[in-house]
């Protein structure tokens, strides 16, 4: 809290009036349209709406490709963080032992940050296409046959490893400042009483590392559901049948491609709800983070 | 390191130089893709080592285009994605900065109102509010427009309060000093702030940088006029006409030219990055 202040009443608006325009514009009274038609229905051309208090929502909650699209999501933004998480863990204890080549090593994974969530697409579906692609004749050599196009367990498989390939870059960085944190007399008192580097690693590290861990799994969850989308419709465009049509994709098949304003504005609103509980999540947490 | 032992050193290289190459292994066969002739890729197996036709696939691409695909020449597309990366870093960070200012250096009534204004866009994505947001950008006339593109996505409360944080910072005296001066607090936070907060600018611009020209959803909706497109959202008209007219070394010749310049300023500018990446994360 400061102590010395400006003491100008007017100012502080002026000074905040983009922001707050932008915001209002954009965000606010968006939002509060999404409300609104979610307990709407109108015809695609706009002719005749009725209010319909929360058909929408049960409609969504007796919609089976809801339902599916909600697994979807589940399971896609599990297999993204445990992927993701995982491989940048490996990568980030690697490290750690380095001492001049940690650097190097560092500048080498970090770089796919700046790749784009849909090139990062772009690429892993040339890798995975079936008539031309690499793996996929790898694959095919092994006597697998990989179609992305029509078996749902290929198509998932293909945006979760785009997607985490992407995200192991910002994982790695936080997990090797988690790592520089843990004191080095901890290991070493364990070392001397002899527990090995595995037990060391189990004992002390991983548990030090909680805290990072849990802050890196918040955010790897929203960021596969909110921020894949550009994957998901670079490659799969949430197929076949719907098998990759995670929520956000959903909302836009439906709001842009289905014109279903009303089931369209009430997924939005359960998105909302979804994406305050994860940011809430993150805060309360990020408070006791600074504590530690 | 707590003891000496060859043997995990040798299996942490090795663990390190599998991940480098995973992490290397697709733009690899993107870039060996963009250097062949479009006939190559006819047979069904594709090459593992650069062809000789580097120059005409990229050049193509540049200056020309595919006609057939809908695509522009890329030049322009990266240029518009550069003017939308620019723009959107510096808006976020020109209105973040005079907010913070207004937040911590003034008490004023409903403060606490705009803080929480603020705070809530953090919790409505674009993705999440898309059909509405698309409405009022075109009930604004904002369709095909760099304004369209980019000031619906300036407001940002994780900028704001990594400013507020920098801001808290530092010390009173130097207000209080400032103000025995006779500085206002304009002049305070043009001479004063400003300069103090240089490195922080710096970093967070990194970020907004990476993530305004990796932009997808909201340039694909909002552009319909190809003088708009950016690369990004451009690909993805490529490689859907790809299906029927496979010509992968000008697809990956766009692919590679369209993560070079953020993959530049990450490797260029990499502690910025980092301390970037850590800050706004706070």
């Amino acid at each position: 809290m400061k102590r010395t202040l400006f003491r100008n009443q007017f100012l502080p608006w002026f000074l905040l009036a983009p922001q707050l325009a932008v915001t209002a514009v954009f965000f606010l009274w968006p939002a509060g349209q999404a409300v609104w038609q979610s307990f709407l229905r109108q015809d695609a051309f706009g002719f005749s709406v009725t209010f319909v208090a929360l058909e929408n929502y049960a409609a969504l909650y007796a919609d089976p490709f809801y339902r599916n699209s909600l697994q979807v999501t589940l399971v896609f933004a599990l297999l993204v963080t445990t992927l993701s998480l995982g491989v940048a863990l490996v990568l980030a204890v690697a490290v750690d032992r380095m001492l001049r080549s940690a650097p190097a090593y560092t500048t080498l994974i970090v770089w796919p940050y700046a790749v784009a969530p849909a090139i990062a697409g772009i690429l892993w579906w040339f890798m995975f296409n079936p008539t031309i692609g690499i793996l996929a004749y790898v694959l095919k050599q092994w006597g697998y046959n990989w179609n992305h196009q029509l078996n749902a367990g290929n198509a998932m498989t293909l945006v979760v490893i785009a997607a985490a390939w992407k995200q192991v870059s910002y994982n790695f960085l936080f997990f090797v400042a988690g790592l520089q944190s843990i004191p080095a007399s901890l290991r070493e008192a364990a070392a001397i009483d002899g527990a090995g580097p595995v037990k060391r690693f189990f004992t002390i590290t991983l548990p030090l590392l909680a805290p990072t861990t849990f802050f890196l799994m918040v955010v790897n969850v929203v960021y596969a559901m909110f921020d894949t989308f550009p994957v998901i419709d670079a490659t799969t465009e949430g197929g076949p049948v719907q098998a990759t049509t995670i929520l956000v994709y959903k909302v836009y098949m439906d709001g842009f491609v289905g014109l279903n304003l009303g089931s369209s504005a009430a997924q939005s609103v359960v998105l909302m709800g979804i994406v305050i509980f994860l940011t809430v999540m993150q805060f309360r947490y990020v408070e006791r983070r600074v504590n530690y | 390191m707590v003891e000496n032992r060859p043997f995990l050193d040798f299996l942490a290289h090795l663990v390190l130089i599998i991940g480098v190459a995973l992490v290397a292994f697709p733009v690899w066969i993107a870039f060996v893709a963009s250097t062949h002739e479009p006939t190559r890729f006819i047979s069904g197996l594709i090459p593992l080592l650069p062809g000789d036709n580097l120059v005409e696939s990229y050049r193509t691409m540049l200056s020309a285009g595919i006609s057939t695909s809908g695509a522009p020449p890329v030049a322009g597309m990266l240029w518009n994605s550069l003017i939308m990366a620019v723009l959107i870093a510096t808006g976020k960070i020109a209105i973040s900065l005079l907010s913070a200012f207004a937040i911590v250096y003034f008490r004023f009534p409903l403060r606490q109102l705009a803080f929480w204004c603020i705070f809530i866009t953090l919790m409505l994505p674009v993705e999440v509010r898309i059909l509405p947001t698309f409405e009022v950008v075109a009930n604004l006339g904002m369709l095909n427009s760099y304004a369209g593109l980019t000031v619906p996505l300036i407001a940002s409360a994780t900028a704001t309060f990594l400013f507020r944080q920098v801001f808290l910072t530092i010390p009173d005296e130097l207000t209080e000093a400032a103000r025995i001066d006779g500085a206002g607090p304009l002049k305070f936070f043009r001479d004063i702030l400003i300069p103090l907060s240089r490195t922080n600018i710096a970093a967070l611009f990194v970020i907004l940088f990476i993530y305004g020209w990796n932009q997808y959803l909201w340039p694909l909706l909002i552009t319909t006029d190809d003088g708009y497109y950016t690369i990004v959202a451009g690909i993805k008209r490529m490689a859907e006409a790809a299906e029927s007219d496979p010509k992968w070394n000008y697809i990956m010749a766009t692919a590679i030219m369209a993560m070079l310049p953020p993959v530049l300023v990450v490797l260029a500018m990499q502690r910025l990055f980092v301390k970037g990446l850590v800050e706004t994360e706070k």
